[in-house]
């Protein structure tokens, strides 16, 4: 039998072709990655229900903002960057204080019997306020959630909230859980 | 006698290059992986809107964007310089809106349509108005999971 030798392909070409390649994809990349405040919205309702029962005063968190951009919350001016600290003690309540939401107790696995609160954040905009206003707002009580829920999950798993398990994180929701509903727009600031 | 030959001198030895399409094809790859084609040229100017507590889009294909924002110079004479919705490549009203999610609804895999996200891409100085009709257009849609666009907050703006 003669040995036959099997022919080596040519590879010194394959650098050229790799790095042509190479050069398009380097010029075509964008590296941006998408980020933003991921939000629900509310299902459509067909009409009003009538008998919708009364949410009490204390329950709720009311933050407007108007049309200059500024903001209300219950009923008094304030600064966005007093916000997350108000929407805290509003979701907390330390002190059981009479005029902040009340509190459930609800079990919760893994967790145990947890205080939860009945509390709902409303905020509503004008027309013309401005979208990075807005945002700022949402972005504060979101703030104001994820300090919460970190606080918890250090104290009783002695992590935090990002590398916690998928049930261990639930079970933290079920005790933060995200209540922001935002009322139809007014229309005052003209236009 | 020449037990010991001499090392050949002389010419210099080249460097095997052997290796070099492996280490080409490896950057090659990393490229092919991250990499995002622009799939839209934008006709409205949108200076993004900032802030901290971000959360990162991760599946690109399960996400719809709008684009809120002033036409382009080279539009505004057709579009005058208020806020406009882009979808896709051209203009659009808020009632187009929900046929476009419709649209980008059954250009989906049936598996992934209960997770579509809709991504309102708004410049900062846009106002409410607009994007409050619009979230109306998408609970209509019944497309609920929305993403407002933003960036990273710079600091001592």
């Amino acid at each position: 039998m003669s040995k036959r030798e099997v022919q080596e392909v040519n590879a010194g070409s394959m650098a050229d072709i790799a790095f042509l390649l190479l050069i398009f994809f380097l010029v075509t990349t964008t590296m941006d990655t998408d980020t933003g405040l991921a939000r629900l919205l509310p299902p459509p309702v067909e009409e009003e229900p009538e008998d919708t029962p009364p949410i009490k005063e204390r329950n709720v968190f009311t933050v407007l903002i108007n049309s200059q951009n500024q903001l209300l919350v219950e009923g008094r001016p304030m600064e966005i960057r007093d916000l997350t600290e108000a929407t805290k003690e509003f979701i907390l309540n330390p002190l059981d204080d009479e005029k902040l939401p009340e509190k459930k107790e609800i079990e919760v696995e893994l967790l145990g019997v947890q205080e939860v609160t009945k509390g709902v954040i409303s905020l509503q905009n004008d027309r013309d306020t401005e979208y990075q206003t807005y945002l700022m707002v949402q972005n504060e009580l979101q703030r104001a959630y994820n300090e919460l829920r970190d606080d918890l999950a250090k104290r009783k798993f002695g992590k935090a909230y990002e590398e916690l398990e998928k049930e261990e994180q639930k079970a933290v929701r079920e005790v933060f859980p995200q209540k922001i509903s935002e009322a139809e727009p007014k229309n005052i600031g003209g236009n | 006698m020449a037990k010991f030959r001499k090392k050949k001198s002389g010419g210099q030895q080249a460097i095997n290059t052997a290796s070099l399409p492996d280490i080409v094809f490896m950057l090659l790859f990393f490229f092919m992986v991250s990499t995002t084609m622009k799939e839209v040229d934008m006709k409205v100017q949108i200076k993004p809107a900032q802030a901290t507590e971000l959360a990162t889009l991760e599946k690109k294909e399960l996400v719809t964007f709008i684009y809120v924002g002033v036409p382009a110079k080279k539009f505004q004479a057709l579009y005058g310089s208020e806020p406009r919705i882009q979808l896709n490549d051209q203009f659009a009203t808020v009632p187009d809106i929900q046929s476009y999610i419709a649209q980008s609804r059954d250009a989906m895999r049936e598996s992934d349509q209960p997770k579509m996200t809709v991504s309102i891409k708004a410049d900062r100085e846009c106002p409410m108005g607009v994007i409050t009709d619009i979230k109306q257009a998408l609970r209509k849609a019944a497309a609920l999971k929305i993403n407002y666009s933003a960036a990273e907050m710079v600091k001592n703006r």
